[in-house]
């Protein structure tokens, strides 16, 4: 069964087709333009408020509390409510802070969410925009952020967020390589840097299951490098509140402060989708081979619906990870990723590379 | 949609911080007050300069990080045509992991990267 009625493809080109014969071309071009800005403004802002619910929740149920309960049912509403709170806040400029710097550093590391956003695809046919270098771009654009988390702990005149900045730059640098590397993995199995072309790829069997020892070897990395890379614990070091209180974003206050916590949710929710999309298929449904019926049944659930489950699974664990393993110190962060993950990954990649040249895969 | 709308996200980006930072400016209440805006460090009054000298092992680990990088760039156009060209490509990438180790392996030798 094809996905003809979860197309988005001909949804869109109608939409198009509608706006072009009603205008001039600039107009439809503008509105279109329109729709999808406020379209990504709002994903981006519902999917940030959700997932820092879900991170109160998950920790609250790891320690056995019961977690935000007061606003709106299960205290759902308890993330706006903190935004509003925010929002109110006055922002404090600092005494001797590089203003310039310190006012540019959040607009960085939102711009570098929204670019990552933009080369992702959702489900077929919704995607902002499908590159051929799609994997490259995300991981290109999405480095960009250490810049703003630099300048942040450059800027602000605090003994704790330069510290912080520092252990941030060298921590995401580093790992940054795994991530590299281990999508290179796929990208050999794959043949292709095009989000849409991996995922068409995995319509019979996720890349996971597919790829051997290789595969299952790159997620695990690409899954440690990612959390170390999005600044999450256990690799919080440049945050670490018990010693530098808040690293980096200690001089931020109100709204400012809101976005560095914003686009550290959706970073982390940027990497699962990618891990999502090039390990787990993406928002292709779960087939397995012989089981007509039950591939008919996956193939009623909607491919959002497949690349949101996927995407959050991911997300939760990289939430446990947080929430379960004690902080590394830095020496132990920096041994883990040039001692151990990067000629392990070195290796893989030979090993991806011997497996696609023989046909080994399935 | 093509690259060009790139610009778009970009756009959006700025108007949402900008037009959340202006709000916040305009809508949330003010005063003043010496000690306020003092550099918190945990209530101890700051000593000195911040811009200070600060551990080369930060540094060291940015340099070896370079030279990964620009590899990996190297990398992902052969990870992509790797399939189709075959054996020469396997053999070359052999030779290009073996240049690198060698570097990754010396700095290793001479405790580049051993915290300190």
């Amino acid at each position: 069964m094809e996905f003809s009625i979860y197309d988005f493809t001909s949804f869109t080109k109608s939409l198009d087709k509608l706006l072009n014969e009603n205008m001039s071309s600039f107009w439809a071009t503008s509105i279109e333009m329109l729709l999808i800005g406020v379209g990504i403004l709002a994903f981006y802002a519902l999917v940030g408020l959700f997932l820092v619910y879900a991170e109160r929740k998950v920790c609250a149920f790891i320690q056995n509390r019961v977690g935000p309960n007061r606003v709106g049912p299960y205290g759902i509403i308890q993330t706006i409510a903190d935004l509003f709170k925010l929002l109110m806040k006055e922002l404090i400029p600092i005494k001797n802070a590089d203003k310039l710097l310190f006012n540019i550093a959040p607009f960085i590391v939102i711009i570098a969410s929204f670019l990552a956003i933009a080369a992702i695809p959702f489900a077929k046919g919704l995607h902002a925009i499908d590159f051929n270098i799609g994997i490259f771009y995300v991981i290109a654009v999405s480095s960009m952020g250490v810049i703003g988390v630099l300048l942040a702990g450059w800027s602000s005149n605090n003994k704790y967020s330069l510290i912080g900045a520092m252990r941030s730059g060298a921590q995401i640098v580093s790992y940054e390589l795994s991530v590299g590397l281990s999508l290179i993995t796929m990208v050999i199995f794959a043949g292709s840097m095009q989000f849409s072309v991996i995922v068409e790829a995995q319509r019979d069997g996720w890349f996971l299951f597919r790829g051997h020892i290789p595969a299952i070897i790159a997620f695990v990395v690409y899954l440690i490098a990612c959390t170390a890379e999005t600044n999450r614990g256990p690799f919080d070091l440049a945050e670490a509140e018990s010693e530098l209180t808040a690293g980096y974003h200690v001089e931020y206050s109100g709204i400012k402060f809101a976005f560095f916590f914003l686009a550290e949710y959706m970073n982390m929710f940027i990497v699962a989708s990618i891990a999502a999309t090039v390990f787990l298929g993406g928002w292709m449904p779960l087939h397995v081979g012989g089981f007509s019926g039950f591939n008919h049944v996956m193939d009623f659930i909607p491919p959002f619906f497949w690349y949101i489950g996927k995407t959050f699974f991911i997300i939760f664990i990289m939430m446990l990870f947080k929430w379960t393993f004690p902080r590394l110190r830095i020496d132990q962060l920096l041994t883990l990723e040039w001692k151990y993950l990067l000629p392990i990954n070195l290796v893989n990649v030979v090993l991806m590379a011997l497996i696609v040249l023989n046909g080994w895969h399935f | 949609m093509s690259a060009e709308s790139l610009i778009l996200f970009f756009i959006v980006a700025v108007v949402l911080v900008g037009g959340a930072i202006i709000f916040s400016a305009l809508a949330a209440p003010k005063s003043s007050n010496l000690q306020k805006f003092e550099p918190y460090e945990c209530g101890i009054p700051t000593k000195g300069i911040t811009w200070l000298q600060f551990n080369v092992g930060y540094y060291l680990f940015a340099i070896l990080f370079l030279v990964f990088d620009v590899e990996t760039v190297f990398v992902f156009p052969w990870a992509v045509v790797m399939r189709e060209v075959g054996m020469t490509a396997f053999v070359e990438i052999i030779i290009f992991f073996f240049i690198l180790v060698l570097g990754l392996g010396y700095a290793w030798k001479k405790h580049a990267l051993v915290w300190e």
